[in-house]
C-alpha cells in the first residue's frame, strides 16, 4: 500500500514542524497520500493501528481537530478516547505530567494533546514513553494543521517548491502560522506574512518570511493565501483594528482577489468568521480549498498516527 | 587549634599573593603565609596541585527563610555555599516573611545564629512589603548589622521614593542593590523578546525593561551623589549604560551571574523551565558583551542569584514554572569553565571579581587572605571535571541551568572561620 521511501521515520512524537527535516515532512506527506484513498472506501478502515489505544487530551475546546484526529485513529482501526479538561481531574489540580503519566498507566499508545500553553507537548512527551502528538500549543504550533495545509496545496498546485504563499491575519498568536512558516520554508515555498503591525510579532523576519502590511501586496503574485481566524475574543485590550475596520483593510473579498492571480489557492484553517477575515463569497467561491482542506486533515493525521505508532513500537523492541 | 594548608597554588591579589606557599591558621584567623613554613599543627591540609583561594562571596541568594523551608532552608542553602566554595553569602530579603522591618531582621539573625554553615550576612527590603512605596527604616537596619538594601524581585517603580531610599542609604551608608526592571515594560514576559518569544509562541521580556530601569537608578544616583549596586546584569544596553556612568565618575557597581556569561536564549528554545529566570537568558551578542564587561571592569562581581524552587513548581507548564535557578554550588566551576579556561579572566581576576569585589562593595571584612583576616578559605582542583547531575547538590533544590553540562572546577576543601567546613568526598567529582 506504501511507497518505500527512502528515510524513515524514527520519531515518537510530532511536536513541531521546525525541528523536522525537509525529508520528514515529504514522508508524512507522501504517507498521508497513500492513506487518502481509505476514506473513498466503502469500509473506510485499514487495520493499521488495531489493538493500539489513542487518547485526544484536549485542554481547549476544539471540535474539528479532535474530531479530525478521532476519525483519523478508526479508520485506522485504533480505539480512541477522548478527555477535556470539563471532565477530568485536572480541575482538581492534577499536574500536566502526573496526568500524562496516568494515561501511560493505562498502557495507551498515543497521547493527542491540545494545551494552551505553549510548549507544553514538548514537556509532556520528554515525560513520557507513549507518543506525543501535538495537536496545537498555545502560540507556538499546530503541526499537523500546517501540514494538511501543505498537503492540500501540493495536491492542488502539484508541488511546493517555489510557491509564493501569504499568510494573513493574527501572525502573532498564531500556532498555525508558525507552523506553515517552518514547514513551507523547508519545502522550498517564498512565504510572506501580512497583518497590521500590532499582530506581527518582533523579529519574524528571522524565521525567514517576509513582512508586508498591505493586503494588497500580500495578494500580489501569490499562488496561495492562508487566511487565519481573528480571534477578537482574546483582545482583551481593545489593542486590534475594530473588525469593521479589519475587514476594510485586510477581509479577502471578491474584489481584492481580482488583483490576485486568477487561480490563487485560498485556505483557512477554520472556523471561519464571515465578513471579518473572509468574505463569504471568497469562501464559498471557485478559489477556495477550505472542505478539501478539512478532508485532507485526515489523510494527514492517519499518516501521522502511523508513522509515530510505527517509529515507537521500533524504539520500544530495541530496549 | 592550628590548622596548616601545605604547597597550594595560594592566589590572593589583595595580598599581591599568586605562589605556591603554606598557610597558617589559628583559632579562626590567618596567622602566617610564607613558603615552607615549619609549623606545628593539628590538622594539615595537603594542597598540592590545588588553587588555595579566599571563599567566595556572594552578594545575591536566596535562602527562602523564613516562609519556604521547602525550597530551602538557612541550613540547607549555606551548606549548598560551603560546598560551592561560598563561605559567605548574602542573603535577599525578598522571603515570604520579608526582611522589611527590625522586628523580622532580628528573626532572621535568630535562624542565621542557630543554622548558618557558612556566614550569612543580611540584605534588607526598601520599600514595605517590597511594594514601592513606603520606606523602611533603613537607618535603624544599618545598626542591625545589615550589608545592603534591595527590593530584590521587583524595582521601586516611582522615581521619587527611589531617590528618597537612594539619599537614606547615603546617610546610612548601605549600598542599594537594584533588581533593575520596568515592570510595565516587561510585562507578562517570560523569555527574551525578539525572535526566541515569537518562534516559541511565549511572551518576552524587553531588553529595554532592563536598561531603562538601570539607567533611571544611576541618574538617580548620580543626582545625589549616592551609591548604587546593580545586579544580574544580563544585557548589552546596561553594560554601556554603567560603562559610560562609571568613566563619568558615579558610584555605581555591578554583578552578573553565571547564566548570563555562559548561556544564550538560544537554550531555552527546548521550553526546559530550568532555563527561565529574569532577566531571561539573552542574545550571543548579549553574551559576548557580559563577558567583555567582567574583563575590562564594567561588571565588578559575579553572584549567583541562588533561586530555589521546588519540582513541583519548576516540572510544570514553561509558561507557569517559577523564575529561577540555583548557583551556589556551579558558580565557581561555571567561571573557571566559561571565563578562565576561555582566557577572559585569569584566576587573580576571578578571585577579585567573586571575593574582594563583593566584599569591598558590601563593606564586609572579607574576600583576602590577610594576616589576621578571617580564615575562610578554599582549596580548588581547578581543572578536574564533573558533570552536573540532580543529586550532585546539598541544596533542597535541583533546579539548575546547567544540569548534564560538564564543568571544570572541583571544591576539595571549604575553611569557615579557621575550621574545615566541607570536604568533598564525591568520588565523582
Amino acid at each position: 500500500m506504501r511507497k518505500s521511501n527512502n528515510i524513515n521515520w524514527t520519531k515518537k512524537d510530532l511536536l513541531d514542524l521546525e525541528n523536522l527535516s525537509k525529508e520528514e515532512i515529504e514522508l508524512i506527506l507522501q504517507t498521508a497520500a497513500s492513506f487518502k484513498e481509505v476514506s473513498t472506501r466503502e469500509i473506510k478502515k485499514v487495520p493499521a493501528l488495531r489493538g493500539k489505544t489513542v487518547v485526544n487530551l484536549f485542554y481547549e475546546p476544539s471540535t474539528r481537530t479532535r474530531i479530525s484526529f478521532e476519525v483519523a485513529a478508526k479508520r485506522l482501526s485504533a480505539d480512541v478516547i477522548n478527555i477535556s479538561t470539563e471532565t477530568s481531574s485536572v480541575r482538581k489540580g492534577e499536574t500536566l505530567i502526573d496526568t500524562g503519566k496516568n494515561i501511560e498507566a493505562l498502557r495507551v499508545d498515543i497521547i493527542i494533546m491540545r494545551h494552551n500553553y505553549s510548549g507544553a507537548a514538548v514537556m509532556l512527551a520528554r515525560q513520557l514513553k507513549a507518543s506525543v502528538v501535538n495537536a496545537g500549543d498555545g502560540w507556538h504550533e499546530h503541526p499537523t494543521q500546517a501540514l494538511l495545509d501543505m498537503f492540500t496545496l501540493r495536491e492542488k498546485l502539484g508541488r511546493l517548491e517555489g510557491l509564493n504563499v501569504s499568510i494573513v491575519g493574527d501572525i502573532a498568536h498564531s500556532r498555525v502560522a508558525r507552523s506553515n512558516i517552518w514547514g513551507l520554508m523547508k519545502l522550498g515555498a517564498r512565504v510572506t506574512v501580512c497583518a497590521p503591525k500590532i499582530l506581527i510579532p518582533p523579529a519574524i523576519e528571522q524565521m525567514g518570511v517576509r513582512v508586508s502590511h498591505n493586503i494588497e501586496e500580500a495578494l500580489a503574485g501569490a499562488d496561495a493565501i492562508n487566511v487565519l481566524r481573528m480571534q477578537f475574543e482574546r483582545d482583551k485590550e481593545k489593542a486590534f483594528p475594530s473588525q469593521l475596520e479589519y475587514f476594510k483593510s485586510f477581509g479577502i473579498t471578491k474584489e481584492r482577489l481580482k488583483s490576485a492571480k486568477k487561480d490563487i489557492i485560498v485556505m483557512h484553517p477554520g472556523p471561519i468568521n464571515r465578513g471579518i477575515e473572509i468574505s463569504s463569497d471568497v469562501a464559498d467561491g471557485g478559489n477556495s480549498v477550505i472542505l478539501e482542506q478539512v478532508t485532507n486533515g485526515i489523510a494527514v493525521r492517519m499518516a501521522v498516527l502511523f508513522l509515530v505508532a510505527q517509529a515507537n513500537d521500533y524504539i520500544k523492541t530495541k530496549k | 587549634m592550628k590548622l596548616i594548608i601545605k604547597n597550594g597554588h595560594v592566589i590572593s591579589p589583595a595580598d599581591n599573593l599568586n605562589d605556591v606557599c603554606d598557610i597558617v591558621v589559628q583559632d579562626n584567623k590567618i596567622l602566617k603565609i610564607g613558603k615552607n613554613l615549619k609549623e606545628i599543627a593539628d590538622n594539615t591540609i595537603d594542597a598540592k596541585d590545588k588553587i588555595v583561594m579566599p571563599g567566595i562571596v556572594d552578594m545575591h541568594v536566596h535562602l527562602r527563610e523564613p516562609g519556604r523551608e521547602d525550597k530551602e532552608t538557612v541550613s540547607s542553602g549555606t551548606l549548598a555555599a560551603i560546598a560551592g566554595g561560598v563561605t559567605t553569602v548574602v542573603s535577599m530579603p525578598n522571603t515570604l516573611i520579608p526582611i522589611d522591618s527590625i522586628e523580622n531582621i532580628k528573626l532572621l539573625k535568630g535562624i542565621i545564629e542557630k543554622k548558618a554553615q557558612a556566614n550569612v550576612f543580611i540584605c534588607a527590603a526598601i520599600t514595605k512589603e517590597r511594594a514601592g512605596r513606603e520606606l523602611t527604616d533603613i537607618m535603624k537596619f544599618k545598626k542591625e548589622g545589615v550589608v545592603a538594601i534591595s527590593d530584590d524581585g521587583a524595582s521601586v517603580d516611582s522615581a521619587e521614593v527611589m531617590l528618597k531610599a537612594l539619599k537614606k542609604a547615603k546617610d546610612a551608608k548601605l549600598v542599594i542593590i537594584c533588581h533593575s526592571e520596568d515592570k510595565f515594560l516587561s510585562a507578562s514576559g517570560v523569555v527574551n523578546l525578539g525572535f526566541t518569544s515569537t518562534k516559541m509562541g511565549l511572551r518576552g521580556i524587553s531588553k529595554e525593561s532592563e536598561y531603562k530601569r538601570v539607567k533611571r537608578d544611576i541618574d538617580l544616583a548620580e543626582k545625589i551623589n549616592a551609591s548604587l549596586h546593580i545586579t544580574h546584569v544580563s544585557c548589552l544596553e546596561s553594560v554601556e549604560i554603567i560603562a559610560k556612568a562609571k568613566k563619568k565618575g558615579v558610584a555605581v557597581t555591578a554583578d552578573t551571574t553565571p547564566h548570563y556569561f555562559a548561556l544564550s536564549e538560544e537554550a531555552v528554545w527546548g521550553y526546559d523551565p530550568n532555563l527561565k529566570m529574569n532577566p531571561p537568558l539573552r542574545t550571543k551578542d548579549d553574551v559576548l558583551a557580559i563577558r567583555e564587561a567582567l574583563k575590562q571592569g564594567v561588571i565588578d562581581a559575579i553572584a549567583s542569584d541562588h533561586a530555589p524552587h521546588t519540582e513541583n513548581e519548576k516540572e510544570i507548564e514553561f509558561e507557569r514554572a517559577e523564575f529561577g535557578v540555583i548557583g551556589l554550588e556551579t558558580e565557581l566551576s561555571c567561571a573557571i569553565t566559561y571565563l578562565v579556561d576561555e582566557k577572559i579572566l585569569d584566576m587573580s581576576e576571578l578571585v577579585k571579581k567573586m571575593a574582594i569585589n563583593p566584599a569591598k562593595i558590601l563593606g564586609i571584612n572579607r574576600g583576602t587572605l590577610g594576616v589576621g583576616r578571617p580564615a575562610d578559605i578554599i582549596v580548588v582542583s581547578k581543572d578536574k571535571e564533573w558533570v552536573v547531575k540532580k543529586n550532585s547538590f546539598h541544596s533542597k533544590s535541583k533546579n539548575s541551568a546547567f544540569l548534564g553540562k560538564n564543568l571544570k572546577g572541583v571544591v576539595e576543601c571549604t575553611i569557615l572561620g579557621g575550621k574545615i567546613a566541607y570536604v568533598n568526598t564525591n568520588s565523582h567529582k
